[in-house]
């Protein structure tokens, strides 16, 4: 029986061009990303390019214009001890949120990576992104509500006869403050409260992705649960914990919102930044201030890689 | 002390069903094992037969719903896995992929507290006998399948078990590194001389490295026997098909043959091939048929053949004088199928 040849369609330009596309993949790559390649270079990088440069820059003390000269006198000020006060308050701050939102996030994210049924694990996603959803002022407005002294927890405290305990609490020096909303502690909890989904996700992520069966093999060689805990799952998961703790530490040093609402008087980098750029006008300065969260993450990002927690990537 | 390494007595194990919110199916269903020491013991059956389920009883990853497990003799009651004195081999292998191959193997040993010193020479000498020597800084990942699988078996071993579990370990490798390993097994269990419990839903593994056999079906045991009983004396038509091809003749077709209308079984290499109308010695059975199908198979060819009597059969003749160009005119022919009365098998109908 002889072969019959099936003649194939005449070549339209639709069809010529995919042929072209699909014969030339680095093309059709290149085509596929110049858009987010111009958006991340230009526009991303090109902006903290900017930034940076402003920050040698120096502005004169009697016009208040910036004078485009090279100088390093931003940087000095920053090592004034009102500066570096700021800075270590922040860095403080935001380390001590994720050190807190960790066992926060943690046990949820193992229950939704290894227990939740595949409803529970939808009904537990939407509620932890629902928040993310409405507007994050709103929220930090509604913890000032809840922290105010004459909000739910002044209350409850007052109907237990514990308001004697409540206003010790607030007059601990560094913690306390004239009610919980306007405390370094309120601003904590609403850091934590704010930021604790972005920890939750990646660590769920993590552990959804250590199989069922290597915690089997754990404890078939003789691992009791805390063993296997410790030395599977956990640095198993190490990577997803560092992942989300990048974002809740990461937020929280470059946030200047939850410390103007709830906080004390006392400033917080994002709010010396604000200050200075707009108040002050003096944009070299607040461009150096932002170099500062910059070069700390780079610290932390170094720190965290040093620690394997890229090993797995 | 027994001399069984591990019993099942009636032993049930009851799950959710996905399908049906609320209600149980039972995975295993009254199931009665006896496993001997130093047995190579394989447990057969398709997927969702229970012998996966059964197995990790014995480990302890599940308790049973109701019935016992005894290892040695003595009932496992609800202890934990870290607590008996048996080592799994996984279907994926289960390494831990953040540690090395030595730590790997070494994990056991440490878990049970033995002292360092003696640590580093047990995991050097497991990875020689998997034949990995020097593997130690590696990691999994590094590793080929077949490499991987022979490094969870030296991390279970290092423990000397008393029962080694081995959950179709061989089912990601390819079929010729599938059969080296199945025959380094069977010589690595002479060896330790540790009993192996394997699962499978490979017949020819089964019949290629087992002691005895066990075949599930649906949560149950349809059969216990040697490779040998199991394929000469099928028990059940289950069994008949399961373990190699069933070649099940009943009705109108076997009262020709038989001159009864029971059911029984005939394997396809038992029965040859003559011209139509050619003289049948005595004691041997017959039946006249039609080619309907021929695969050439390289040693040896498949017939199917439609008989007379209503049915089919499967013939499997080796290729000692036949060649491919023969095989493929054969198709149409009418042929006389003929073989020895004793190989016939009654078979009683599954459940």
């Amino acid at each position: 029986m002889a072969a019959q040849t099936i003649p194939l369609p005449p070549p339209s330009l639709a069809r010529r061009l995919s042929t072209f596309f699909y014969r030339r993949p680095r093309l059709s790559l290149f085509a596929t990303l110049a858009l987010p390649l111009f958006w991340l270079v230009i526009v991303y990088l090109g902006a903290l390019l900017a930034l940076v440069i402003q920050s040698f820059y120096r502005v004169e003390g009697f016009t208040g214009q910036v004078v485009r000269e090279f100088t390093l006198g931003n940087y000095q000020q920053l090592l004034e001890p009102a500066n570096i006060d700021i800075i270590l308050r922040t860095s403080l701050m935001a380390a001590l949120v994720t050190l807190a939102a960790v066992p926060l996030a943690y046990p949820l994210a193992y229950y939704m990576a290894r227990y939740a049924s595949p409803r529970m694990k939808t009904i537990l996603y939407v509620a932890i992104l629902l928040p993310l959803w409405s507007s994050y002022l709103v929220r930090v407005y509604a913890w000032k509500l809840i922290l105010a002294r004459e909000g739910i927890i002044g209350w409850a405290a007052e109907q237990l006869g514990l308001s004697g305990v409540l206003d010790g609490f607030l007059a601990i020096p560094g913690i306390g403050g004239p009610s919980l909303a306007l405390s370094n502690f309120g601003v904590f909890i609403a850091f934590v409260y704010v930021w604790l989904p972005y920890l939750i996700l990646p660590i769920q992520a993590a552990l959804e992705r250590v199989p069922k069966s290597l915690l089997d093999a754990s404890s078939d060689l003789g691992a009791k649960p805390n063993t296997t805990f410790r030395t599977v799952i956990w640095p198993l998961a190490f990577p997803g914990v560092v992942a989300g703790s990048i974002f809740t530490f990461s937020l929280t040093l470059g946030d200047f919102v939850v410390p103007t609402v709830l906080g004390n008087s006392q400033f917080f980098i994002g709010q010396a930044v604000l200050t200075l750029q707009g108040t002050s006008g003096n944009l070299p300065l607040a461009a150096a201030l932002t170099v500062v969260p910059m070069m700390i993450m780079g610290l932390y990002l170094t720190a965290a890689k040093r620690l394997g927690a890229f090993d797995a990537l | 002390m027994t001399e069984f390494a591990v019993e099942l007595r009636d032993v049930v194990k009851e799950f959710a069903d996905p399908g049906k919110a609320g209600e149980l199916v039972a995975a295993v269903n009254h199931v009665t094992l006896q496993i001997k020491d130093g047995e190579f013991f394989s447990l057969l059956g398709p997927s969702g037969c229970g012998k996966t389920t059964s197995l990790r009883m014995i480990a302890g990853f599940e308790l049973p719903t109701s019935g016992e497990v005894l290892i040695h003799g003595q009932s496992m009651g609800k202890t934990p896995p870290y607590q008996r004195p048996v080592n799994t081999v996984f279907q994926n292998y289960a390494l831990f992929p953040h540690m090395t191959i030595g730590e790997n193997v070494a994990f056991g040993l440490q878990m049970k507290g033995v002292p360092k010193a003696e640590i580093e020479p047990r995991v050097k000498e497991a990875l020689e006998m998997v034949r990995l020597p020097g593997y130690e800084k590696r990691k999994p990942r590094q590793l080929s399948g077949g490499q991987q699988q022979r490094v969870a078996l030296a991390r279970a071993l290092v423990n000397r078990p008393e029962v080694l579990l081995l959950d179709e370990p061989l089912g990601a490798l390819d079929l010729k590194l599938r059969k080296e390993m199945q025959l380094e097994l069977k010589t690595l269990q002479r060896e330790v001389g540790i009993t192996f419990i394997y699962v499978t839903h490979d017949q020819e593994e089964a019949l290629t490295m087992s002691d005895r056999i066990a075949v599930f079906n649906a949560g149950r045991i349809e059969q216990v026997g040697t490779p040998a009983d199991i394929y000469e004396y099928p028990a059940t038509e289950f069994v008949a098909g399961f373990v190699g091809v069933s070649n099940l003749i009943r009705g109108e077709a076997a009262r020709q043959i038989t001159g009864t209308a029971a059911d029984f079984t005939i394997r396809p290499e038992k029965i040859s091939l003559q011209e139509a109308g050619a003289p049948v010695a005595d004691g041997r059975c017959t039946i006249g048929g039609t080619i309907h199908d021929v695969v050439y198979l390289g040693a040896h060819t498949r017939y199917l053949i439609d008989l007379d009597g209503g049915g089919e059969l499967v013939v499997v003749q080796q290729n000692l004088e036949t060649t491919s160009m023969d095989v493929r005119a054969a198709r149409g022919r009418k042929v006389q199928l003929v073989w020895e009365r004793g190989h016939n098998r009654l078979v009683a109908r599954s459940g």
